[in-house]
């Protein structure tokens, strides 16, 4: 920080952004702006001063500014990180250095191109796939699962795609084609699910050439998750399994099957009716 | 899933690498360590104990497991460091087979003489 308590004067920081428009042409630069600091403040709040104060042109990405969303992933002083949630004093810097997320094409100055990202993200359909069809487009009851079969994934559950994780990955940094931590958490999600029957679906793109195996088990994508999502561990879990079904020690589970009936179940014709309207509104 | 089961042999031939080569290094050296310890003298490096080696069907057997296990790990290593660097599909198809034919040949090579040497009689 610029300025101290003890002389007086308001607390500041620089910002350091880069900017980049690819309609007008140049290169990527960055750009120093003064910003005053408040208690609290997160380095989103220090780009919306930034837009509201000095240049409205600073291009971003968020929206629920609660680490909900994942919209906000920027590389903020060497690291991927969602700039809601990242308060500039816990920083412990005096300079708050903002670029896009590595690893993306840029769209505008912070502004990442999630093409890749969601590209990856279906191919591995990341959807419940079930055999029964029918019961799927129109159930009749829920898919049983147990509490324990629900700790097999739900952390996984928890990725909000904000793109973090391919941003950190060195493997993505070098191929393209890599399908990434994020999608392939996300296959296995399905696949430790066992309300799913789509092993091969899944499968296709986790398996391929250049799905798990080519996980070097870095970690970053761990590292940098703000939803304490595991995706090094996914993938490892991912290999684990693999293994162990080419030396036949683990079948393709069934898909869990629908709960049964409910006993004194109150039906749709048993539920009393709605009281008649009070207000009958004239047309 | 080809890739799967390719990767299953990647680790499995690890496993076995350990084992061959801790054999290989446990009899090159173990000389050595018992000879600094006053507890022998052997010369495991001589010619003429390469050759007996050689010509026992044991060391036969392990030295072309050896070759195969390795040509494997590291031509699938080589290949996917390769895969990794975004080459074309038809670039990455032509090494994964260049691998292929490598592997083979260099396997073909060396199987061939070490069975050679172990039909040689003496030296």
């Amino acid at each position: 920080m610029s300025t101290s308590k003890e002389s007086g004067k308001m607390k500041s920081i620089v910002f350091e952004v880069l900017r980049y428009d690819p309609e007008k042409g140049g290169v990527p630069h960055l750009q120093e702006f003064t910003v005053p600091l408040h208690k609290g403040m997160t380095v989103l709040d220090g780009l919306h001063w930034i837009k509201e104060h000095e240049d409205p042109t600073l291009a971003w990405r968020s929206s629920c500014r609660m680490g909900i969303c994942g919209s906000c992933g920027m590389f903020i002083n060497g690291l991927p990180r969602l700039a809601c949630t990242n308060q500039i004093t816990q920083l412990h810097s005096d300079r708050v250095v903002i670029k896009p997320l590595p690893n993306y094409d840029i769209i505008r100055d912070l502004v990442p191109d999630f093409d890749r990202l969601f590209d990856r993200h279906r191919s591995v359909k990341p959807y419940l796939i079930r055999r029964d069809r029918i019961e799927q487009n129109s159930p009749t009851r829920e898919y049983f699962q147990s509490a324990e079969e629900l700790q097999n994934y739900i952390q996984f559950a928890y990725c909000i795609k904000c793109g973090l994780c391919l941003s950190a990955c060195p493997t993505a940094a070098t191929s393209d084609d890599y399908v990434g931590p994020q999608a392939l958490t996300q296959g296995w999600r399905y696949l430790a699910d066992t309300r799913d029957e789509g092993i091969e679906e899944h499968s296709e793109a986790l398996y391929s050439k250049h799905g798990v195996y080519r996980c070097h088990f870095a970690g970053a994508c761990s590292q940098v998750c703000p939803k304490g999502v595991d995706p090094a561990m996914a993938i490892q879990l991912a290999k684990q399994a693999a293994f162990l079904k080419s030396l036949g020690k683990c079948q393709d589970r069934p898909g869990a099957p629908v709960t049964p009936p409910i006993e004194n179940w109150v039906s749709e014709k048993q539920v009393p009716k709605a009281p008649a309207p009070t207000v009958v509104r004239e047309s | 899933m080809r890739e799967s089961r390719l990767w299953f042999w990647h680790i499995l031939s690890a496993v076995a690498i350990l084992f061959l080569l801790g054999l290989h290094m446990g009899i090159m050296h173990m000389g050595t360590v018992l000879e600094a310890l006053g507890l022998g003298s052997t010369h495991p490096t001589a010619t003429a104990e390469v050759f007996a080696r050689s010509q026992h069907l044991f060391f036969m057997i392990t030295y072309i497991a050896l070759l195969g296990t390795a040509l494997f790990h590291g031509l699938y290593g080589f290949r996917s460091i390769l895969c990794e660097l975004s080459l074309s599909q038809s670039l990455q198809k032509a090494i994964g087979r260049l691998c292929t034919v490598a592997g083979f040949a260099l396997f073909l090579y060396g199987t061939y003489v070490a069975v050679r040497v172990f039909q040689m009689k003496g030296v």
